[in-house]
């Protein structure tokens, strides 16, 4: 099971209070792991990446492993600590405003 | 006894405020979606337990929630507005074309008969439907083909703001657009027209009578009075007895005719209500004093009302979806601030007393009365 992250605001519209944990067929990838998490939480299309173009909103990042994957390939396969479970998939909403 | 239900949506979440028809003891439920911007709740006039919200984020972007139980449990619905084919371009702030982009949801509208019917005004302007509850959007294209290359954003963004449904003839709609106008449909939402004829921009376009451009901030009617139209605009008070086709300027002795919001007393088609704002550079009241101005003759003459408002270092702005009326006997009005009060008045102003006084800046303000 891939277990992903949330923020805060996130959480409370997935009305969840911690890990997501996710079936997701391989090859793991950022888009597979997406695809899987807004099947099983549809409020949060949108929310992530946008509806139409499926591309990451600005400001959300996405980390594993202590590293910053926002601009990895979303096809590419994720970190195989992420694929086999071990760390999270982390969404991130990034540091903005003053 | 009837139950007064105030919806506030403000910019760390919504609130919903209870009294009964006295209007006097209030409590105060919230915050709902915390931390998220709210721009609008509305309720469906056709059954006062549905209620829908926009709640948007930088962020996250916009999630539309929609309550079945009067605000107890909500639910995400759909949030996908997707413009009608290509998008194509409006002007930008330097006059050249920018590309249609959706930001987030200004105003929601539901239908007076449906439920599960209603309108959504957007920013980048346009109108979306919806006829199964808010699952899914569908734009009403006509719209920006009125001249929507031509549109510009304001310095709130390009937002469809006001949506003004015609209480005797379901095919015809009202919406306002910074900056762009007013229009009307007149088939139901397929074609569309500009409405402007009779406001002059000044300061605000090369051509101050341009059939669009113009920046609108609010229109309202009252529901007997289908072809009454009042407008309060960037500058200027205005007023159309023909349904928009042309319009008059009623400001007459206001201490400013800038302003955002605009309402219409629920039983005196001729008494509406404005709040004025010192200028477009200076967003607070004039003289640091908050005064609702009512006109009982439906503009030119209009009366300072001020009991129980601060009339001394107030600072504060009042924005275009943040004033409503009620419904019962004595009408009451309501608007709130930027400063997170938000007042009421339940003898059509004439006095006021603040519900609360320090919620989030408050975005808009809608009032249900519950048998």
């Amino acid at each position: 099971m891939i277990r992903v992250t949330l923020p805060t605001h996130l959480r409370t519209l997935a009305q969840v209070s911690g890990p997501v944990l996710l079936q997701v067929e391989e090859p793991v990838t950022q888009q597979t792991i997406l695809d899987a998490l807004e099947a099983a939480y549809p409020m949060l299309r949108g929310t992530i990446r946008d509806t139409a173009s499926r591309e990451r909103r600005p400001f959300i990042r996405f980390f594993a492993c202590g590293e910053d994957l926002s601009h990895e390939p979303t096809d590419a396969p994720v970190l195989s600590a992420v694929a086999e479970g071990k760390e999270p998939f982390r969404i991130i909403g990034a540091m903005a405003g003053g | 006894m009837s139950e007064v239900r105030v919806l506030v949506g403000t910019r760390k979440g919504a609130f919903v405020l209870r009294s009964d028809e006295g209007r006097k003891d209030w409590t105060v439920e919230g915050p709902l979606f915390p931390g998220w911007e709210i721009y609008h709740i509305a309720a469906s006039p056709a059954d006062p337990d549905r209620l829908y919200a926009s709640q948007s984020s930088g962020w996250f972007g916009q999630v539309i929630q929609r309550s079945d139980d009067g605000g107890k449990t909500w639910e995400a619905v759909g949030n996908e507005f997707a413009y009608d084919g290509t998008p194509g371009t409006h002007q930008w702030y330097d006059g050249t074309q920018h590309p249609w982009e959706f930001k987030r949801v200004w105003h929601l509208e539901p239908s007076p008969t449906d439920p599960d019917s209603v309108y959504a005004g957007v920013e980048d302007a346009a109108l979306f439907h919806s006829g199964d509850g808010g699952r899914t959007w569908r734009e009403l294209p006509g719209l920006r083909s009125a001249k929507g290359n031509l549109w510009q954003p304001g310095a709130g963004g390009m937002c469809l703001h006001t949506i003004l449904l015609s209480a005797d003839d379901p095919k015809r709609i009202f919406v306002a657009i910074s900056a762009a106008g007013a229009f009307r449909t007149d088939d139901g939402g397929v074609t569309w027209r500009p409405i402007n004829q009779g406001l002059r921009s000044d300061f605000e376009l090369p051509d101050a009578t341009a059939e669009v451009g113009h920046c609108v901030h609010s229109i309202a009617l009252h529901p007997s009075r289908p072809n009454t139209l009042f407008m309060q605009k960037h500058w200027d008070v205005m007023r159309s007895d023909n349904a928009g086709d042309l319009w008059h300027e009623v400001s007459g002795n206001l201490p400013s005719d800038f302003g955002f919001p605009i309402a219409v007393h629920a039983h005196e088609p001729e008494t509406i209500y404005v709040v004025p704002i010192t200028s477009d550079s200076y967003h607070y009241p004039p003289d640091g004093k908050l005064r609702v101005y009512r006109s009982r003759a439906g503009g030119n003459e209009w009366e300072a009302l001020t009991d129980g408002l601060p009339q001394s270092n107030c600072y504060v702005n009042i924005l275009r979806n943040a004033m409503a009326v009620d419904s019962l006997a004595s009408c009451g009005v309501y608007f709130g601030t930027s400063g997170g009060q938000v007042y009421v008045s339940a003898d059509s102003g004439d006095h006021w007393t603040a519900i609360v006084h320090d919620l989030p800046p408050v975005l808009s303000v809608e009032v249900q009365v519950l048998p």
